[in-house]
This record gives C-alpha cells, sequence and structure tokens, in this order.
C-alpha cells in the first residue's frame, strides 16, 4: 500500500522573523490513507511544520515529503487545511465563505447551480442551515469552526489537515466538536491528520499517535489505538484501555514539556 | 450517570425575555438620558462661544482683528449674494475632489503593490519616508514651475498631500492580513491573482476606509493651499484675497465655509464606508 503521505528523513529550518527555527530533526513517518493520525507534542515541537510540509506551503530543508508517492514540491491542492486560528473572511457570509474553494483552483468552472448545491449539502452537514447569510461576527466561536469545517470538505480533498482547530474552545463545545468531526469523517474514506497538544482529544479521537519531542521535533513514540468504532467522544474516555493509552502516552510526552518553547 | 445531573440538564431554556425590558430598564433610560445632556451641552458651548466673541469684539478687542460672528454672517450673506462664494465653492470642490480621486487611485494603487511584493517594498521604503518627511507645502513653488498656474498644479498637489496617508494605510492593511489565511486559500489553488483580489483587497478596506477619512481634511487643505498660492478663484483665493485687504469678516466667513465642507466630505465618506464595509457594522 502506497502511503498518502510519506516524510523520508525530512528535517527543516525556517525564519520566523529574523529568528531562525530548527523545527524537524531527521523525521520518517508513513501516513495509511483513510487514518486519522494525531500529532501530539509540546508546543512548538514542529507539529505545524509537519502540516505545512504536507500542504506543500513550505520544502523540507533535507529530505523529502511525498504525496501519493510523488514528492511535494509545489503547493499542494490535495488537501485542505484546517487552522487553529478563526480564518473565515469577515466580509462573505457564511454561504460565500463556504463557496470560496469552488471560485478558486480545480472547481473554478463548476456550474453555478453544481456549486450552490454543494455549498448548501455541507453547510447542512456541520449544522449551519439557516445561518447562511450571516456574517461571521455573527456567530458563535462554535458555528465559526463549523464553517471553517464545511469550508474545508466543499471541494471534497483526499486529505484533510487540522491544525489544533478546536485548541481555543471551551471544554463542552470541544467535546461536541469532536464528536460531529468524528461522525464526519468515520465512513468517509478520508485521511485526516489531526494536530493538537490535547493527549486526551488525540485517543479519543485517532487511528495512530505520533508523540513528538521538543524542538528540534523528533519523532519519540508511535502508538495504534486499538478502540472500537464508531467512538463516542463522551464515553471513551472512562474506558480502562483509554487510561492505559493515556499514561503510556503521557510518559513519552511528560519529558519534553518542561522543555516546550512556544513561539510567538 | 446519576439522576440529579440528568434532571438538571432537561430544565426548560426561557424563550424569549420579556420585550417591555427595553423600555424600563435602569441602564437604557441613563443612556438616553446622557445622550440628551451631550447635544444640549454642545449647543450651549457654541452659544456661550459664540455669544462671548460677540460681546467681546468692540468692547475688549477692535473688531479689526477678530471681526465678530454677526459681522461674519452678514459678509457670508454678501459673498453668497453677489455669487463669488457659489462658484469658489464649486472651483475648489473640484479641485478637493479630482485631487482626492487621484491620491485615492495612487495610494491604493502604490499600497497593494508594495504590500504584495516585499522586495518592492524593501527597496523604496527609505524614498518614501524621505519623501513623507519632507514638508510638501515647500513643493508648491516646484509644482508651479512644472504644471502651471491652473487646474493641474492644484488637483496634482491635492493628490500628493491626500495620498501618503491613504498609501500607508493600505499598505498596513495589507501587511496586517493573516499568513494562515493565505496559506490556506492557496492550498484550496488560488492563484497570486486570487489570493489579491479576494483576500488581500477587501481585507485592506477597512484600513484604506480609515485612511480616506484621514485624508479628507487634506484634500481640502491641498485645493486651498494651492489655490492661496497661485490662483484667482475658489476658497484658497478669497482667504488670501481678504486676508490682503485686512477684511477678517471675509476671512472668517471663507473660514467657515472651508470648515462646513471639510465636515460634509467627512460625513459623506463615512456613509459609503458603512455601505461598503457593511460586515463590520453588523455585531450584535
Amino acid at each position: 500500500m502506497v502511503p498518502i503521505v510519506e516524510f523520508d528523513r525530512v528535517s527543516k529550518v525556517f525564519f520566523k522573523g529574523s529568528t531562525q527555527v530548527h523545527a524537524l530533526q531527521n523525521v520518517s513517518l508513513q501516513v495509511r490513507p483513510g487514518e486519522l493520525l494525531a500529532v501530539v507534542g509540546p508546543s512548538g515541537c514542529g507539529k505545524s511544520t509537519l502540516l505545512n510540509l504536507t500542504a506543500g506551503l513550505m520544502q523540507p530543508g533535507m529530505g523529502e515529503v511525498r504525496y501519493d508517492g510523488s514528492a511535494v514540491d509545489s503547493v499542494n491542492t490535495q488537501v485542505a487545511y484546517v487552522t487553529q486560528k478563526d480564518n473565515l473572511l469577515p466580509w462573505r457570509t457564511v454561504e460565500s465563505n463556504v463557496g470560496l474553494p469552488l471560485e478558486v483552483g480545480r472547481h473554478r468552472d463548476m456550474p453555478a447551480i453544481q456549486k450552490r448545491e454543494r455549498v448548501a449539502r455541507y453547510i447542512a452537514m456541520v449544522g449551519l442551515k439557516g445561518f447562511e447569510n450571516h456574517f461571521p461576527a455573527e456567530l458563535s466561536g462554535g458555528m465559526r469552526k463549523r464553517a471553517q469545517l464545511a469550508r474545508s470538505l466543499v471541494y471534497e480533498p483526499d486529505t484533510l489537515l487540522m491544525d489544533e482547530p478546536f485548541g481555543a474552545l471551551d471544554a463542552q463545545l470541544k467535546l461536541t466538536l469532536q464528536a460531529e468531526l468524528l461522525k464526519t469523517w468515520e465512513g468517509s474514506g478520508k485521511t485526516l491528520i489531526f494536530v493538537t497538544h490535547d493527549l486526551t482529544e488525540a485517543i479519543s479521537l485517532a487511528d495512530r499517535i505520533i508523540v513528538m519531542s521538543s524542538r528540534p521535533g523528533t519523532i519519540r513514540s508511535i502508538a495504534e489505538i486499538r478502540l472500537p468504532r464508531p467512538r463516542d467522544v463522551f464515553q471513551v474516555r472512562f474506558s480502562p484501555e483509554f487510561g492505559d493509552y493515556f499514561e503510556t502516552l503521557w510518559a513519552a510526552l511528560r519529558e519534553d514539556m518542561k522543555h516546550g518553547t512556544e513561539l510567538h | 450517570m446519576s439522576n440529579a445531573i440528568e434532571v438538571a440538564m432537561t430544565r426548560p431554556i426561557v424563550e424569549k425575555p420579556e420585550a417591555d425590558v427595553f423600555a424600563v430598564d435602569p441602564s437604557i433610560r441613563a443612556r438616553r438620558r446622557e445622550n440628551t445632556l451631550v447635544i444640549a451641552l454642545r449647543i450651549a458651548l457654541s452659544v456661550v462661544l459664540l455669544g462671548g466673541w460677540e460681546l467681546a469684539s468692540g468692547t475688549i478687542v477692535s473688531p479689526f482683528w477678530v471681526s465678530s460672528p454677526s459681522l461674519i454672517f452678514f459678509a457670508l450673506v454678501e459673498m453668497v449674494a453677489s455669487g463669488g462664494l457659489p462658484f469658489a465653492i464649486f472651483s475648489t470642490m473640484l479641485v478637493a475632489a479630482s485631487g482626492f480621486v487621484l491620491g485615492i487611485a495612487i495610494g491604493v494603487g502604490l499600497g497593494v503593490l508594495f504590500g504584495v511584493n516585499r522586495i518592492v517594498a524593501r527597496v523604496l521604503d527609505p524614498y518614501l519616508t524621505g519623501l513623507y518627511t519632507l514638508p510638501r507645502v515647500a513643493l508648491v513653488p516646484l509644482f508651479i514651475l512644472w504644471f502651471g498656474l491652473g487646474f493641474e498644479m492644484k488637483t496634482i498637489f491635492t493628490a500628493l498631500l491626500v495620498f501618503f496617508p491613504i498609501f500607508m494605510n493600505t499598505l498596513a492593511g495589507i501587511r496586517d492580513v493573516d499568513d494562515d489565511l493565505i496559506d490556506v486559500i492557496r492550498v484550496m489553488g488560488a492563484s497570486r491573482r486570487d489570493t489579491i483580489f479576494k483576500v488581500l483587497v477587501p481585507s485592506a478596506l477597512a484600513w484604506v476606509f480609515a485612511g480616506l477619512r484621514i485624508s479628507v481634511p487634506f484634500a481640502l487643505i491641498g485645493a486651498v493651499l494651492a489655490e492661496m498660492f497661485s490662483s484667482s478663484e475658489g476658497l484658497g483665493y478669497i482667504i488670501s484675497n481678504t486676508a490682503n485687504q485686512f477684511d477678517t469678516a471675509g476671512l472668517f466667513a471663507a473660514l467657515v465655509v472651508t470648515t462646513i465642507l471639510g465636515l460634509a466630505l467627512d460625513w459623506l465618506v463615512g456613509m459609503v464606508e458603512r455601505r461598503v464595509l457593511r460586515w463590520q457594522h453588523k455585531r450584535h
């Protein structure tokens, strides 16, 4: 089986303003098609760099990043990217924000009727029916996250990259959105790479978890999460296996937690 | 899960607050009272100032130096009756408006160009800072030499004054766009053109409008200044002409009109802004 995303001994240095950041050190990793892979690690350990390399927004300093067998050497439009920050366009309504990916790129020439139909379908899927004509400023944080999710699903990419998408939300909303994400993803056949610093979130969602060390990021441990699917994020945390996974992964994570440094 | 929690969770939600609360809530009445007070005090302030001026003129200070509100009013009436003022307003506004438009076009254009191209911005940055610190009034004689005494010179000078706030704000607006957002839209397959026209420019618009508000007075200042130097028409000409004749009432009358024009222009830009940036004002 060809891995959908493959990192082959990748190291990466980049500039953040005028500071040099050594983000990744000799990372090798294979993502299986259709899996939900969570990446956890201390703040600033290069988790986001993994996603940026996969999306082709950065080029590896050493080594190679491959997507579906071929090297990623420019922006990878096979993926969708959901970032932590709210970045809907504030001057566009929900409908027009969700439709944005169909105005650019390879869907540009899709007939208008089909576009409208597809936008409506994904808006309904994330539960925003009735809010099509609202501006982002009129929505709650959770609704904005839902709109962002619809925007990244609407062009039906094979792979979804999510960078701490629920990081800034309160605990209850986070659980609700995790449940909705699982419901959307399970059975879709899409690959999902999910970066988080929340170990509980990672275990609840993922098929596999990668624990990264602090900068320069290396892979410290990879764990298969064999919790049954479909999963109930509200209940799964009370199962005994969950506790075992948590302890094992926490041990791997803990060593680096004190060294973690946030980049600003 | 215990029963008590479930009971707590299924308590019915109150559908709507009674509408009456908006009529009786003390915080709403207090706010209304404050608004009325502010308007009353504004009117009182102008009455006191104008009255004081009227009384002081001719008693404490000679009207030769400070004129008086009533003399200014009569001067205004006379200027309107003679037809001189409407024509002056027209020619000043024509210069101000065309300079404004030209300044906006160049300011927004260069702002976008600089904003999307880091190299160009870095190369030209020190030159622009130099031009910015230059007292631009000093350029009027040079502009007269280059463009003559006519409409072009006045328009170009006005445009130069208008240009900087617009340019700076457009640039800031484009640089303010979140890099994350640009990354996300690139991954969607957006071309550079898409990025500029669908993200950068609309996102800079709020900043551009802030720049417009700042440069409205500059458009008037530019037009009036250029007319003072070179013209035989417009409010600037009236100002310099009345000053030369020690006609303080006429001078103040021209200043009053200029101020009113400035307020009107600012209001107009505000109206356009509210329409274009509708999304910004739609908040809870």
